[in-house]
């Protein structure tokens, strides 16, 4: 790619956003409005080559955008009534229109960008759909990016975005801000397409990894902007806090070849340290905002205690029970339950990790959880019942088909001593 | 994601009170918009440059401190923007805007990736 283009790319970045979310302010159609930018983006892979980048580029494409919207509101009208004597309402609407559009261009407002992320990640759409359309539309990213972010041929990636907006113009959701109760509901929603995205970047263990790693750079962004348009709301800023906390680890997360380092056994100096203020900080706004009760407040608070431990065995491992507690007060799953009895085995011994293991509900979700037989060998190990332990480890390798994981595994197993009463 | 400096070059005799309210104005509603696109890590204005003060080490061991900025030149770094950007273009995009927005030359460096460079 040329300099230019590669500039014209970085401004397009920066300014689509806004652009589409102050078109869609018209339109009231974000598909419409997202179509409109594309064409402004078009003009200006075309003539910004010649021109220059223009000094304004924002309002440069929202009058490019605009001249397409009345372009197209003649053709429509066009078809739509022969006669001639439609002609001066026609002129006075697109003189409507396009006063209309100088205005959202004057001040396009955090509102807007609001609506347009309430829109992208509206009930009514699929989860994947609402995933596509908000790295599409306040992302910034092109449809072939977010195709290769999440391994779907792009033409797959293309359907699942037009099939999301098609969606919402069928189902004529307006474009708002919910309120009041509908706030916190959606809200819900959009924090967990943030988050989705996030840890599809964050867990990812196939693919192009660099590309997954911009995944969570993007939830990131995305984090970052929620907050500061919603800066009131404990939730948004318990989200960032946990995403800032889990990234400022990934350097450390990669050993050699590839392999994937525990959380326990990380080089805690290849920690970023500013990011992990910045987790600080944000977890600190969601606790004064919320009194840390929400689930990704606690979530990060979790974190929080592993970010602060300057070694592995500093660990508030106590602190981080009773945070588990909390969490599954409010959001009981048997997920989060296997964390807390690996938690209460660090804090309580190995013995009392156990009885916190068996006392879990036999949730169907743990059933063929490959992570519910290693902890157990895990525990079993430290309490030097060694073949329960081997037999335990074998299960979970069994049981997993991700191959970094299995590797993992097999280590373990191999560390496990023979010994004659085991004979 | 790295870091990078924008920082806004102004001349010496630059006077901050003939700042027009245009002008004002369109730097808050830059900060809004980094803020607003999570790229804003932190920004900040120096006061004159005459007011700097340098300091340097004699051979002897004895630290000096002498009156005025550390290099003779008719512009001197008057404020500074520090960007979370995805890469130098993103960057540069920023800078654009700053320098529209500032009525002022910017440079744009990205800071460094080893842990010695790193901003902490």
């Amino acid at each position: 790619m040329s300099d230019i283009h590669k500039a014209i790319e970085a401004v397009w970045k920066i300014e689509s956003t806004r652009l589409i979310a102050g078109i869609a302010r018209v339109t009231r159609d974000i598909g419409i409005a997202e179509e409109l930018a594309q064409d402004a983006l078009v003009a200006a892979l075309e003539r910004w080559p010649e021109e220059g980048i223009p000094e304004k580029p924002a309002a440069w494409l929202m009058t490019a955008a605009k001249r397409r919207a009345i372009d197209s509101l003649r053709r429509g009208r066009m078809l739509e009534q022969k006669h001639g004597e439609i002609a001066r309402e026609l002129e006075y609407q697109q003189q409507r229109l396009g006063e209309a559009m100088d205005q959202a261009l004057d001040q396009v407002i955090d509102d807007d960008v609001l609506r347009l992320i309430f829109t992208a990640c509206h009930p009514v759409l699929t989860v994947e759909g609402r995933i596509a359309l908000t790295l599409r539309l306040i992302g910034g990213l092109t449809t072939a990016e977010i195709a290769r972010a999440f391994l779907v041929p792009e033409k797959t990636m293309g359907q699942r975005i037009f099939r999301a907006k098609r969606t919402l113009a069928e189902a004529h959701v307006p474009f708002e801000i919910p309120r009041g109760d509908e706030l916190r509901r959606r809200l819900e929603s959009v924090l967990s397409v943030v988050y989705l995205i996030f840890n599809e970047g964050y867990t990812a263990t196939s693919g192009d990894t660099w590309m997954r790693e911009e995944l969570c750079n993007d939830a990131l962004r995305l984090g970052r902007i929620l907050a500061s348009l919603l800066p009131g709301e404990s939730e948004v800023h318990g989200l960032l806090a946990l995403m800032e906390l889990q990234a400022s680890r990934t350097a450390a997360r990669k050993g050699q070849n590839g392999k994937a380092v525990l959380l326990l056994e990380q080089d805690r100096s290849l920690w970023d340290y500013v990011q992990i203020q910045r987790g600080m900080a944000a977890l600190h706004s969601a606790q004064e905002l919320g009194g840390g009760a929400g689930s990704y407040t606690l979530q990060a608070a979790i974190v929080a205690c592993h970010a602060r431990a300057r070694t592995a065995a500093d660990t508030d491992w106590e602190r981080i029970v009773l945070l588990y507690d909390a969490l599954l007060q409010i959001r009981p799953s048997p997920v989060v339950g296997l964390n807390r009895a690996v938690a209460v085995g660090m804090a309580q011994g190995p013995n009392a990790g156990l009885a916190a293991l068996d006392a879990l509900d036999p949730d169907p979700a743990l059933t063929g959880y490959h992570l519910l037989p290693s902890v157990r060998g895990d525990l079993l190990l430290k309490l030097g019942r060694f073949s329960e332990a081997r037999e335990e480890i074998q299960r979970a390798i069994a049981m997993t088909e991700n191959r970094r994981e299995q590797e993992l595994l097999s280590e373990k197993l191999k560390q496990i001593p023979e010994t004659k009463q085991d004979a | 994601m790295p870091h990078y400096l924008v920082a806004i070059h102004l001349p010496d005799n630059y006077d901050p009170s003939a700042e027009g309210e245009a002008m004002v104005s369109d730097i808050d509603v830059l900060n809004e918009e980094m803020e607003a696109a999570g790229a804003r890590f932190f920004a900040g204005g120096f006061g004159a440059p005459g007011n700097a003060k340098s300091l340097r080490r004699q051979s002897e061991g004895e630290v000096v401190i002498t009156d005025g900025p550390y290099l003779e030149a008719k512009e001197h770094v008057g404020g500074f923007w520090i960007l979370k950007a995805a890469d130098m273009d993103e960057a540069l995009a920023w800078g654009r805007k700053a320098v529209i927005a500032c009525r002022a030359p910017v440079e744009v460096r990205e800071f460094g990736r080893s842990s010695a460079q790193k901003l902490l």
